[in-house]
């Protein structure tokens, strides 16, 4: 474990078309650590994932987030991506017409050879060699339990929610991030969905990556144990602590850290 | 697909760089500038051609003077005929060695790939530089199986009773005013015959390319496929950007007879000064099939719509078209399908991109005529609106004369999402590349329909298109 944190979330402020949702939210991942976070809806969880990876529809009015000793907030999504974070999404998108074999193959080109400035544009190296490549996707795909068709189909289109969740997987396979983040807020209805990312999850979690799962509902703690549990109410974390804080959110509701909280402030 | 290739990004001069420089003047001859009797007659005795050829090019001239311009689709009003080169001759005769081609000439289809996509993966290969053919080469074993492919010049030369049979039967010079202008003074293009059960299975190639400034370039194209042949014919074409208009006015006629099979495809990239007003018409005999890939990128307006006509029960047509719209562009494509006798099917794929304040539309026609019963068709088309500045448009006509048939339409509009854009950059594809990767999956169920190294063509110029396209 290295002794600075890979992510670092200083007080951070950030506000939707002028509304402010995050408010002073501060959190540290290190690789290695599974962290769990937390909290009711509209508590700013999405928000949060959100913003790290860089959405511009998210603005940050204050506060700093700093991944591997320096401030990404002035990054682009696919810079911070190539830096190493990633980002499970709760709802993927499709991309009908591109392949999941050629999405992911552009994704780790990308990595190799990301394209230059818009003035230095330099044509690309020439990228991950086709057999090479073919040979990754194809073991990466096995040790996933998936079938090799997988690899034709239109990324994300017509997928069925645990397929889609496999996809994320699979990408996050191969992308090799620092720190993941996955965004689960809301998908805790789909229980094959909820069981492909935890297995994911365990299956890359080790001494190279940091997860961070986002969560409202706990079952998916039923099947991954963080060593770290974060409670957000209201637009930051209210209290943090061990796996055992996500048991007793299960019992006692979210209501009690909410007071909590206001007594801690 | 080659996601190597595929994904470079150039300059953004890189047209310029690879399509858009031009030799400097050659030519044996040039006609002076303007349309008149003598410019016709000079283009005839050039050639040396039949009498009757002359008299059909004459007819079309005064064919062309009545009719009126076409006040739809695109705006034509600025083209001024009589600023034209409609003949300029760029050598002696056309050969059949790259090695005897003009050292300028040669070094241009050098830098446009053309030799080296004929060592590849062609069957035969003829290159328009200008007016006329300048090579024109097709391989021994198809010549031996009485394969035709040659130069519509030489077609006339040498096939002369079977060129007059078909010749101006499916495109009559009163089809309208750029059909007849096509008539009047047609030069180069192809011509070919694929003869009885004979199946041409690599593709064979035209590329036109257009040097001089000022220039109108009508090449003329008959494809006659005998019953149960096989063949698919492919063109490519680019020119010089020059900052006054250039004119391209092509006619291309089709008869597939029964059983056979044609499949047509087309990889435009004209600079952003050329006027592209294309006449394309097949006729489809029992149980045959014809197949228009149009690929339209490039070019200030393009109006064309290739047509289809189901002559005779169980004809298939199918028409899949790509129209590509950046900024001064216009791209009014579209096809017609006419159904013409009872259980013919026909097919329409649309997808159009528009971009910088481009406008890219389909119009399209498919009639029904009243006997052809049990006849089927669909058409798709699919619009992509890259920015609020661009447009879109659909003019989907049906003409349905006959009840028992089976019509389907289905149009969407759609623009980039930014969540699709922001997925695609959080694995860490950039913002241009992202976005040229959606445009690329749209227009994919077109592109895999061609072989492998036109999809990865057809890609790789949708990339050029697409830089620095999102802000």
């Amino acid at each position: 474990m290295s002794n600075t944190p890979e992510l670092i979330v200083k007080d951070l402020h950030v506000a939707v078309e002028g509304k402010e949702i995050l408010k002073g939210l501060s959190l540290e991942v290190r690789k290695g650590e599974v962290h769990a976070l937390m909290g009711p809806n509209g508590s700013g969880k999405s928000t949060f994932a959100n913003t790290l990876m860089g959405h511009p529809r998210y603005e940050v009015t204050s506060g700093d987030i700093q991944f591997k000793g320096e401030s990404i907030l002035e990054m682009e999504t696919d810079e911070r991506s190539r830096a190493g974070l990633f980002m499970a999404f709760q709802y993927p998108v499709a991309i009908p017409g591109v392949t999941v074999a050629n999405f992911l193959r552009t994704a780790l080109n990308a990595r190799i050879a990301p394209p230059a400035g818009v003035d230095g544009r330099v044509p690309l190296k020439k990228g991950i060699n086709p057999k090479e490549f073919r040979t990754l996707l194809r073991a990466q795909m096995s040790i996933l339990k998936m079938d090799e068709s997988f690899a034709t189909r239109y990324l994300n289109d017509g997928f069925s929610g645990g397929e889609k969740k496999r996809a994320e997987i699979l990408q996050m396979a191969l992308l090799k991030p620092e720190i993941a983040i996955m965004d689960e807020t809301d998908s805790g209805l789909d229980i094959d969905a909820l069981k492909v990312v935890s297995e994911g999850v365990n299956a890359l979690a080790g001494p190279d990556l940091g997860v961070l799962v986002i969560t409202h509902y706990n079952r998916i703690l039923n099947y991954i144990k963080p060593d770290r549990v974060h409670v957000m109410v209201d637009g930051r974390i209210a209290t943090s602590g061990g796996p055992e804080l996500a048991l007793e959110l299960e019992s006692r509701g979210y209501d009690w850290v909410r007071e909590g909280s206001e007594v801690t402030r | 697909m080659s996601t190597a290739e595929t994904s470079t990004l150039g300059s953004k001069d890189e047209y310029t760089e690879k399509y858009g420089f031009h030799d400097a003047d050659q030519y044996v001859f040039k006609a002076r500038k303007g349309l008149d009797r003598t410019i016709v007659e000079q283009i005839s005795q050039m050639k040396g051609e039949p009498q009757w050829m002359l008299d059909y090019r004459l007819k079309a001239l005064d064919i062309f003077y009545k009719k009126p311009m076409p006040m739809w689709g695109g705006d034509v009003a600025a083209i001024n005929f009589d600023d034209i080169y409609y003949y300029v001759k760029p050598t002696t005769d056309e050969v059949k060695s790259w090695d005897d081609v003009p050292a300028d000439m040669k070094r241009t289809f050098d830098k446009l790939g053309i030799p080296e996509a004929e060592q590849k993966f062609l069957s035969g290969v003829g290159a328009q530089y200008d007016s006329e053919v300048v090579y024109h080469k097709i391989k021994e074993s198809l010549e031996k199986q009485g394969v035709i492919f040659l130069s519509a010049d030489h077609g006339l030369r040498d096939h002369e009773e079977l060129f007059k049979e078909y010749f101006g039967t499916i495109i009559p010079s009163t089809d309208n005013k750029f059909a007849a202008l096509n008539s009047a003074v047609w030069s180069g293009g192809s011509f070919i015959y694929v003869p009885k059960g004979v199946h041409v299975d690599v593709p064979l190639q035209a590329y036109f390319r257009i040097n001089t400034k000022d220039m109108g370039q009508f090449e003329r194209t008959l494809i006659i496929v005998d019953e149960g042949a096989y063949v698919h014919y492919v063109e490519g074409c680019t020119a010089p950007t020059y900052s006054s208009d250039s004119l391209h006015s092509a006619v291309v006629e089709i008869i597939v007879k029964r059983g056979g099979r044609c499949r047509y495809t087309t990889i435009q990239n004209w600079s952003s000064n050329v006027y592209n007003l294309v006449t394309k018409r097949a006729v489809a005999y029992a149980d045959a099939t014809m197949e228009w890939v149009d690929g339209n990128l490039g070019s200030k307006l393009t109006m064309k719509y290739p047509a289809v006509i189901l002559k005779e029960p169980g004809a298939h047509g199918e028409i899949l078209s790509i129209a590509f719209a950046g900024k001064d562009q216009h791209q009014d494509a579209g096809g017609k399908v006419t159904h013409a006798a009872p259980n013919t099917t026909s097919k329409i794929v649309s997808k159009s991109i528009s971009k910088d304040g481009g406008r890219a539309g389909y119009r399209g026609l498919i009639k029904v005529q009243k006997g052809a019963v049990h006849s089927r068709s669909t058409v798709q088309c699919d619009a992509l609106i890259l920015d609020p500045e661009s447009r879109s448009d659909t003019y989907p006509y049906m003409e349905i004369e006959e009840d028992q048939v089976s019509i389907g339409h289905e149009a969407t509009v759609s623009k980039i999402g930014d969540e699709q854009i922001f997925y695609l950059q959080s694995r860490g594809i950039g913002k241009d590349e992202a976005a040229a990767m959606i445009v690329s999956g749209f227009i994919e169920p077109i592109v895999k329909e061609l072989p492998m190294e036109y999809a990865v063509e057809m890609n790789r110029l949708i990339q050029l298109q697409m830089e620095g396209s999102v802000g």
